[in-house]
């Protein structure tokens, strides 16, 4: 085919998702971004919807960077260790279970591990009946785990698997000869994931790190049905600016903000890429 | 035997991994079994370990007309068929543009396709209900689809693509030499070889609109009611028999979806997701 006809074709097959892309992406991205440099009434600009931001929510703020940025941590090393096991552990029959076991919560959507955690979760839940039952908790002093912990808990119980998948899948692709040597040299098993596995995976693990950075920013119903009282996640004062002022600057204002977290979280992962490429 | 087990006894090491893997299930497991407990429940008060009394009457309540579990759950199939339909109508013919036809731009178009996954969206959910109350789209279907669609569509066309690409182009060559048209090469020697990882998408896609909850909270009000809002409506009101009965019914189809999808999701496929 010549260029210039497979380039209409191209485009003319691409156009129409590019459209709606187009369409319920970019044009509401630009207008978070102008919104929230505006006044709500006149629509002349103005930084006062970041001065009411920081003034009402700099607490929430540091919260949401906080625990998302723990949470991503937490998913990390979960996910290294599953998928470490997976790959160089030693009993066959254990990796066959671990393998069974770890992806269930990847099928449960975000709203469904909400409510799983508030019941799990609360005073009266399994957990603490759990800890209790083997002396490890005094039932006097059982608490609920329903605030900040419970949102990490809630978290890192969701995104885990799905990490811990793409990193076993890689993980699954290192040379088994760079394993063996270094066994060979007398490495101990952790010594190989950390030396030699985990360097070879280090992008995936990024890649999925992002990934679940940028999910945790976005999610609605876990913080809201958890924790949603003050300090809480920025996407609850979001909604909150919304339903209860249709606020739509400050939202967005706060909306920025969140983007911006997220390009933190993005960084970390193109500062990465790019060492890599100057390597 | 490894060097590691070697060292300390091997019953140490099976006790050691025996007491892991069965934390890991209860962590795993506990919060599900939970769940199900509080959805066979009537009466449940601290500090009772377990519920004091089981039964279903929750169940009739919540399938009960005014329970409202029946139409929800209608509802959110309907706009999950309405996505999956949408969806993949643009995003089978884009995924194919970017496997196989050079294009104008690409890098910019695959960053078009990746940047909805890349940004937070509940900041975005907010504008497209602002512009759908102009377009009085707000609490209609077809805002929700249109929002559904549009998250969708994006992790439809990353797999189109990945399945298309993971095609041998010869085969393409060998029909076309053979005289057949272009469609017909399409039709007949392309598509059925990708369809496995076309049917995964819309699987995906299906999956998502079921389980989305943000957008259709900002867009579907008041008059939308998916699985996932009466779920949350049922939760936030206290009620967590209901709650948990509404969640039972939103884990079944993706549990059962997701173990259809290995089938279809081979690893070839797989490995070119994102090239």
């Amino acid at each position: 085919m010549r260029p210039l006809r497979s380039h209409i074709a191209g485009l003319a097959l691409a156009g129409p998702a590019l459209v709606i892309v187009a369409l319920f992406f970019i044009v509401p991205l630009a207008m978070s971004a102008t919104l929230a440099f505006r006044d709500n009434q006149t629509g002349e600009p103005t930084l006062a919807n970041f001065a009411k931001s920081f003034e009402l929510y700099s607490q929430d703020l540091w919260f949401t960077a906080v625990i998302v940025a723990l949470s991503t941590l937490l998913i990390g090393v979960f996910a290294v260790i599953i998928g470490g096991y997976l790959t160089l552990g030693g009993s066959e029959r254990a990796r066959a279970v671990l393998r069974w076991l770890y992806r269930w919560p990847l099928f449960i959507p975000f709203i469904v591990t909400a409510q799983v955690m508030r019941t799990f979760l609360a005073k009266n839940g399994m957990l603490n009946h759990a800890l209790t039952g083997i002396g490890l908790l005094d039932p006097l002093t059982a608490q609920s785990l329903l605030d900040w912990r419970g949102i990490v808990i809630a978290f890192v119980w969701k995104q885990t698997p799905f990490v811990a998948l793409l990193v076993a899948g890689a993980m699954a692709g290192v040379d088994p000869q760079h394993v063996e040597a270094a066994r060979n040299l007398g490495a101990g098993r952790l010594r190989v994931l950390i030396e030699i596995v985990l360097p070879q995976v280090t992008r995936t693990l990024l890649v999925g790190l992002v990934l679940s950075f940028v999910a945790m920013l976005s999610v609605l119903s876990v913080p809201m049905m958890i924790n949603p009282n003050s300090p809480t996640l920025l996407t609850v004062d979001i909604a909150y600016r919304i339903s209860s002022h249709g606020d739509y600057g400050v939202a967005n204002a706060l909306g920025l903000l969140s983007f911006a977290l997220a390009a933190v979280g993005a960084w970390f992962y193109l500062r990465h890429a790019m060492r890599q490429k100057s390597a | 035997m490894s060097v590691a087990l070697r060292r300390m006894p091997p019953w140490t090491a099976i006790v050691t991994r025996a007491v892991v893997l069965a934390v890991l299930a209860f962590v795993i497991f506990g919060p599900l079994l939970n769940l199900v407990l509080w959805a066979f429940t009537e009466r449940w008060y601290f500090p009772h370990k377990l519920p004091q009394q089981f039964g279903v009457s929750y169940w009739f309540k919540v399938f009960s007309p005014r329970g409202g579990a029946i139409t929800s759950l209608l509802t959110s199939i309907w706009i999950a068929v309405l996505t999956v339909v949408l969806a993949l109508a643009v995003a089978v013919p884009a995924g194919y543009a970017l496997a196989r036809l050079r294009l104008p731009l690409r890098w910019l178009i695959l960053l078009l396709f990746l940047l909805p996954q890349a940004v937070p969206n509940l900041p975005i959910y907010v504008n497209i209900a602002r512009i759908f109350y102009t377009l009085t789209l707000n609490g209609t279907i077809l805002g929700v689809v249109l929002v559904h669609a549009s998250h969708g569509l994006v992790l439809a066309v990353w797999i189109a693509s990945a399945a298309f690409a993971a095609i041998d182009v010869s085969l393409e060559e060998a029909a076309r030499n053979m005289g057949a048209s272009p469609w017909r090469t399409f039709t007949s020697v392309t598509l059925p070889l990708a369809l496995p990882g076309l049917i995964a998408s819309a699987i995906f896609v299906f999956l998502e609109s079921l389980d989305e909850f943000t957008g259709t909270f900002f867009v579907g009000v008041p008059d939308v009611t998916t699985l996932p809002l009466l779920m949350f409506n049922a939760s936030n009101g206290g009620n967590y028999q209901i709650a948990s009965i509404t969640a039972l019914l939103l884990l079944v189809p993706s549990i059962a979806f997701m173990l259809l999808v290995e089938r279809f999701l081979k690893a070839d496929v797989l490995s070119m997701v994102g090239k």
